[in-house]
């Protein structure tokens, strides 16, 4: 029905409650086919039993709903967080609009991408001239310092060859020829948003850090690698913790300022970013620290390639924070001042107060390895209990590390790791083995709908809330972070649990 | 990044010209030389090893990976065998004739080989590449960090040459943007008339040398037959001794170049000159005509 009156437009999850919409579903009805309500019920059902959690896991030529996203989607995460870097994809377009509006929907912010636009055409005979074109417009038009190039399976499959693309598309004037043009091939039929991330960034140091180290000059700084990061309050909180210990440090692909931009009413294209100069001095820092590992696997492997001492240390809880802040001080030889010290009695504290309402608690979680390392090691220290753990894009190292870390308490030893399985596997453990939480990112929700298991939302993408991403999950204040959107999810379960009068509210308490 | 001092060399020709067997008896003879060499056959139709092998087919990585459902299920040693005098053999295979992307398929195996350590312990690493380079998965072997050294088979027969100077023209485009040279042409006799000429003048026209004639002998298929190379079955053969000197050519070849490919019609002239292909005006008065016509003429 048309709303003609603008003082009274019906919001969209209104509007088809009206009669109208209503009757015309119900007519729509019959031509559709469908069975009938009844046997939709049983089949329902049956899905949520044992036998069925059999068939599931016996799938073998199809994934519904994985926890994961493609190699390019990291790969421009990773460029995004270097001054004046503009990602460019070489690749049709389709991927790459996706790939803006995943990150849009997240930050809440405009996220600048180019593609080369590659259309039949260039499939067959290779995407040469879209890569020159592409690089010259993108050059002209946006004023970047730096372009960095990924690739959709599209120019994979074909074998477009970027390095010597971008040396030909020098050779033509495209864009200088002292401009840097990192590139990473990044076919998502294989590895996942982890992988594209750690190679692109690679890509980008290798670039801008051309020669090996000459002598022993060092510049005093800790490089520190965020991995694939999209707590925007993470990185700040990193920072914060640095210029708390006055240790220097270079944080590359700092991406914080670029997706949390400050509205001063004047668009800007490239707002903050880890400075090309630092980026390029990476190669002379003292030591780098990666806070991810499974997304920086082969960045390591070159800054090990360097002679540069590097390690994995994930600043989330408080023996994470403790490990954190003891490896930056013994790097640098800086005491870890008091103010800290306090932040991690705070801490502590906020976790025995909730201690009670998480000791024994079943958890399910999943997400990408390291996030999921970062969550267990919390879950543990509050004696919560991980029960079923889905990770699309594991690896055996990764199982290796996690089973180790459950084994060391005997809240984590009951816990099942599932590598390689889906959300939809998901939803057959929590109907067979049902557990008081899950944890995951904003696809969760159709889990949550299903089998009324409370939804944490931690990870990434988180569509449907607002401005979670602006905190942080590391350090001390993290730790609260975490705390508090864990806790209160249970108390507000509790409360529902609680709410018929006369019935269950005997527990409907004020206090918690 | 692959290792830079591991020198890499790949074998380019038209379809049936011989790539396998030259190339296989040309590492046997470096093999002698006591090199350490790795031959990765990039041809779904996997037949660059076997005469190192004495198989049939060694099990493809793509095989292996279609079977267990992912390359990351395939381990190095599955498909890395060795062979004569310790030369390390991997097939990278490829789809069915007619479906897939057998291109993809080298850059699949070529990672896969990468990334679990094959480049290791190596002096050299020898590319057998199909027929001609019909599309970017089969330049994989020239890109950046790959082969630098191309060696081009051919003969005196026509299309052979067509073969050699398109493969010529994908190696110019390479060329600028990397390393990528042309190590020179090895004419693999049909015993086509003038052909030790045609194919010296060709390479001078290609800005290339002829690095070897190697003569038709009966002995190459006898030993085809039992699966060996010549060097292996009959060491003491002349025919041997063609290949050891192709390899020691190779071997202490430093005459890389940018190749200058020529366009069709001075192919087509220089094969007048040499007699193959008549003069358009000599042959006017026979172009389209069939055999009964001409006859009638």
């Amino acid at each position: 029905m048309a709303q003609n009156d603008i003082n009274k437009i019906k919001d969209h999850a209104e509007l088809f409650h009206q009669s109208e919409y209503q009757e015309l579903f119900a007519e729509k009805k019959q031509f559709e086919g469908g069975h009938s309500p009844e046997e939709v019920e049983r089949v329902a059902e049956w899905t949520k039993g044992w036998e069925y959690r059999e068939k599931n896991f016996n799938r073998e030529a199809l994934t519904v709903n994985p926890a994961k996203a493609c190699q390019p989607l990291g790969a421009i995460l990773a460029a995004s967080g270097f001054e004046g870097t503009l990602p460019f994809v070489h690749g049709s377009q389709g991927c790459v609009a996706y790939f803006r509006s995943h990150f849009t929907r997240h930050f809440k912010e405009p996220f600048s991408t180019v593609s080369s636009s590659m259309t039949e055409d260039a499939a067959v005979f290779g995407g040469q001239n879209n890569m020159i074109e592409g690089l010259a417009n993108s050059y002209k038009l946006y004023q970047p310092k730096m372009i960095a190039v990924s690739t959709t399976c599209m120019a994979e499959v074909i074998g477009d060859d970027l390095q010597a693309f971008i040396t030909n598309a020098k050779h033509a004037d495209a864009v200088p020829h002292d401009f840097p043009v990192p590139y990473a091939h990044t076919p998502s039929f294989v590895g996942s948003h982890i992988t594209g991330y750690d190679e692109m960034l690679k890509n980008i140091l290798t670039t801008l850090n051309p020669t090996k180290p000459t002598g022993s000059w060092r510049n005093g700084k800790i490089n520190i690698i965020p991995g694939f990061e999209t707590y925007v309050g993470n990185l700040r909180e990193v920072k914060r913790i640095a210029k708390a210990m006055d240790v220097e440090i270079n944080l590359l692909a700092d991406n914080s300022d670029v997706l949390d931009s400050p509205n001063t009413g004047t668009y800007q294209m490239y707002p903050g970013g880890t400075p090309l100069a630092d980026a390029a001095d990476t190669i002379h820092g003292e030591a780098t620290i990666a806070l991810q590992a499974y997304s920086t696997v082969r960045t390591r492997k070159m800054i090990t390639g360097w002679g540069q001492p590097n390690q994995v240390v994930r600043p989330i809880g408080i023996r994470g924070t403790d490990e954190f802040l003891m490896k930056l001080s013994a790097l640098s030889g800086k005491p870890i001042p008091a103010e800290l010290e306090a932040e991690r009695g705070r801490a502590v504290d906020a976790l025995t107060d909730s201690q009670a309402w998480l000791h024994g608690k079943r958890v399910a979680l999943y997400g990408d390895p390291d996030l999921v390392i970062g969550l267990v090691q919390f879950l543990l220290e509050v004696g919560a209990e991980p029960v079923h753990i889905v990770v699309s894009n594991s690896n055996d190292d990764f199982e290796t590390e996690l089973r180790a870390l459950l084994d060391s308490s005997p809240a984590g030893s009951g816990a099942t790791i599932w590598g390689g399985k889906d959300l939809w596997h998901m939803r057959s453990l929590l109907f067979t083995e049902p557990v008081d939480l899950l944890i995951g990112n904003s696809y969760g929700k159709y889990l949550w709908r299903d089998t009324k298991t409370p939804l944490v939302r931690i990870g990434y993408p988180i569509f449907d809330r607002h401005h979670l991403h602006r905190y942080s999950t590391y350090g001390y204040q993290g730790a609260i972070n975490l705390l508090n959107w864990i806790v209160n999810a249970l108390l507000d379960e509790l409360d529902r649990n609680t709410i018929v009068p006369a019935k269950t509210d005997i527990s409907y308490d004020l206090i918690r | 990044m692959t290792d830079p001092s591991i020198r890499q060399i790949a074998f380019y020709g038209k379809g049936g010209i011989g790539k396998s067997t030259t190339s296989q008896n040309t590492i046997a003879g470096l093999a002698e030389f006591g090199d350490r060499i790795m031959i990765v056959g990039c041809d779904p139709k996997a037949d660059s090893t076997r005469l190192m092998l004495h198989s049939k087919a060694q099990t493809t990585v793509l095989h292996l990976a279609a079977e267990r459902g992912a390359v990351e299920d395939v381990e190095l040693e599955e498909v890395l065998l060795e062979g004569y005098k310790g030369v390390k053999c991997v097939e990278s295979g490829g789809p069915e004739p007619g479906v897939g992307c057998a291109g993809r398929g080298i850059i699949t195996a070529i990672n896969f080989l990468e990334e679990n350590g094959a480049y290791e312990d190596l002096d050299f690493v020898s590319y057998d590449v199909l027929g001609d380079v019909v599309c970017g998965g089969f330049a994989m072997p020239i890109r950046e960090g790959k082969a630098q050294e191309i060696y081009i088979v051919t003969s005196g027969e026509m299309m052979a040459m067509y073969a050699a100077n398109n493969i010529a023209r994908g190696i110019l485009k390479y060329a600028h943007s990397g390393g990528v040279r042309l190590g020179g042409l090895i004419c693999n006799s049909r015993q086509c008339d003038r052909e030790l000429e045609l194919i010296e003048t060709l390479a001078k026209r290609l800005n290339t040398q002829m690095i070897h004639f190697v003569p038709r002998d009966n002995i190459v298929q006898h030993a085809e037959l039992r699966r060996m190379t010549v060097i292996e079955y009959a060491p003491e053969s002349n025919q041997a001794q063609e290949y050891r000197s192709l390899a020691r050519k190779i071997k202490d070849n430093t005459n890389l170049t940018v190749p200058t490919p020529i366009t069709m019609d001075e192919l087509e002239d220089l094969l007048v000159e040499f007699g193959i292909l008549g003069d358009d005006s000599a042959v006017q008065h026979l172009i389209g005509k069939t055999a009964a016509e001409v006859a009638v003429v």
